[in-house]
């Protein structure tokens, strides 16, 4: 008896710029979806804003009586601080629940009847997505700060660079957490658990609501080693805001492609597994 | 004819009944709750390490002002913080069918969505006042513990009125998505703190004229017997829960005109 599955067959590889053209393409869409969201766009930006506004001001009183706090100066600590509420939008840490409610609806079936791979649609409308979130969430909050705060610009020419590579690692290591914790509803249909997991350790072990290196270097050390947490928010903040211990902008770069190509990994084995064991109800 | 329940009572009880029948979901539900409040523990003591003071309190003094706030804001969680749903409510069309019961509104959306898991996040915030008033050391009187008890309450009172105020606004504004969370999510993180943090017209704003200074800042000075940085009289402590009356009428003011102003979105 023949194989069966419950995917179609892949459409073969004719030539590279075909490939790059169609993950334009769905970028693209990605990017035109979120820009219709408007309102919840600015309604984000206003909570981001308000809590940049709280985060500031407990990091400024730790470091009120040194002026430094863990080898960042309080104007890296602004950067720091309003980078991050930026990076909430862009890497897009919470509330994406799209996968999830698919697998649980049975709508999943529309992707898996496409002919290249759910995770590569999905990757490429992340990316187009993330783009039109570094116009209007990354943007507006950093000017805010900049208005009342004294921030810490980057001082070498190469940090834009290393920066925007670091941004570009941590929306696809966000990408692929996502995808995995979404992943889960294949097993368990009712997703909750796992995401409330996510939400706690993404933001804590994150560095979102304080820097990493404010916590003892073993357990940091095992934090940037052992999950993709620090690759997410901490690793582009430390390379934007110039921290000058360690680890450095090359070690972050390379610990964050390590973490990217790993999980994009896990990712494919996931959906793969669940793709053998998925039974799509109804009719 | 049998005693029958208060209608009230009774949507609640219905509510908890079917919660818990999803036993799985219930119980990480529960874990996930006190998550939420543990990130904000672990933060605020991880500041801690690389200082010993905030804004001139010491950690006890902070973990004290910060445990106010968290039962405070557990209560009013767990009594109206579903008042959130009302704008799934007003796009779906589910609140015509509440409207249209011989019952007061905002009562029955309060017991449509009672949420007794809510209840864990209560019991761990008192754990962690009950150890921060012991590290503290707090001197205690009669008029302080009554203090205390009447605090944590009024301070329910008065994140409950934000709850209410800020879902109003679902009323004008179906999409406001997230936008309630400035002042309640935003309102319990500032009163977790020392307000002599803040700079001085973020202070003015959220501390005095929207009042979050009076929740737990001010009765927990009154309780520790310190003077107020910004020099306000040591008895500002003991008025301060007054506070919570107040907006809780004029959050009921919005409520009622966003209610009279709802036109249904149909079907």
């Amino acid at each position: 008896m023949p194989n069966v599955t419950a995917t179609v067959a892949r459409v073969p590889f004719r030539n590279f710029s075909e490939v790059v053209g169609r993950f334009g393409a769905l970028a693209a869409i990605g990017f035109r979806r979120y820009s219709t969201y408007r309102q919840a766009a600015l309604a984000s930006l206003a909570t981001n804003t308000m809590f940049g506004f709280l985060r500031s001001y407990v990091l400024l009183a730790v470091a009120a009586g040194t002026g430094t706090a863990a080898g960042y100066s309080t104007q890296q600590l602004m950067t720091f601080v309003w980078l991050g509420q930026g990076l909430i939008g862009v890497v897009l840490l919470w509330g994406w629940t799209d996968l999830a409610d698919r697998i649980r609806t049975g709508d999943i079936v529309m992707d898996l009847l496409r002919p290249q791979r759910a995770i590569t649609t999905y990757l490429a409308q992340d990316l187009g997505r993330a783009g039109l979130a570094m116009l209007i969430r990354f943007t507006p909050p950093l000017v805010i700060a900049a208005l009342v705060f004294d921030l810490a610009l980057p001082q070498r020419a190469a940090t834009y660079p290393l920066g925007l590579i670091s941004i570009t690692l941590a929306v696809v290591i966000c990408f692929c957490c996502r995808y995995l914790v979404n992943c889960c509803a294949y097993w368990l249909l009712d997703n909750r658990g796992p995401t409330m997991i996510w939400v706690f350790c993404s933001g804590l072990l994150g560095g979102l609501y304080f820097p990493l290196h404010f916590l003892p270097q073993p357990i940091m050390w095992a934090l940037w080693l052992g999950t993709p947490f620090p690759s997410i928010l901490q690793a582009p903040l430390d390379v934007i805001s110039e921290y000058a211990g360690s680890p450095g902008p090359a070690t972050i770069l390379g610990l964050q492609v390590a973490w990217a190509a790993l999980l994009l990994v896990a990712c494919e084995l996931v959906q793969r597994r669940a793709e053998r064991r998925l039974v799509v109800q109804g009719g | 004819m049998a005693e029958r329940p208060h209608p009230y009572l009774a949507l609640a009880v219905a509510q908890v009944r079917s919660q818990a029948s999803y036993r799985m979901s219930f119980w990480m539900d529960l874990a996930g709750n006190l998550f939420v409040l543990s990130a904000d523990l672990l933060a605020l003591l991880i500041m801690f390490r690389i200082t010993d003071d905030l804004g001139g309190f010491s950690r006890p003094q902070v973990l004290v002002m910060f445990g106010i706030s968290a039962v405070a804001f557990a209560l009013a969680d767990l009594s109206v913080g579903n008042i959130e749903r009302v704008r799934a409510y007003i796009r779906t069309g589910t609140l015509d069918t509440v409207l249209v019961r011989p019952l007061g509104v905002l009562g029955q959306l309060l017991a449509l969505d009672f949420s007794i898991r809510r209840l864990s996040r209560v019991l761990y915030a008192i754990a962690i006042l009950t150890v921060a008033l012991r590290s503290a050391q707090v001197s205690w009187t009669p008029s302080k513990a009554l203090l205390l008890v009447v605090a944590v309450l009024a301070g329910a009172v008065f994140f409950g009125a934000l709850f209410v105020a800020t879902a109003t606004v679902a009323f004008w504004w179906i999409e406001s998505g997230e936008l309630g969370n400035i002042v309640t999510y935003g309102g319990r993180d500032f009163t977790s703190y020392p307000i002599s943090i803040y700079g001085a017209w973020f202070r003015r704003l959220f501390g005095f004229v929207l009042g979050l200074g009076f929740v737990a800042y001010y009765p927990a000075l009154a309780l520790l017997g310190l003077p107020d940085p910004a020099g306000l009289p040591d008895w500002t402590g003991w008025v301060a829960p007054a506070a919570a009356p107040v907006a809780a009428a004029v959050s009921a003011l919005i409520w009622r005109t966003g209610v009279r102003h709802y036109r249904s979105t149909g079907s």
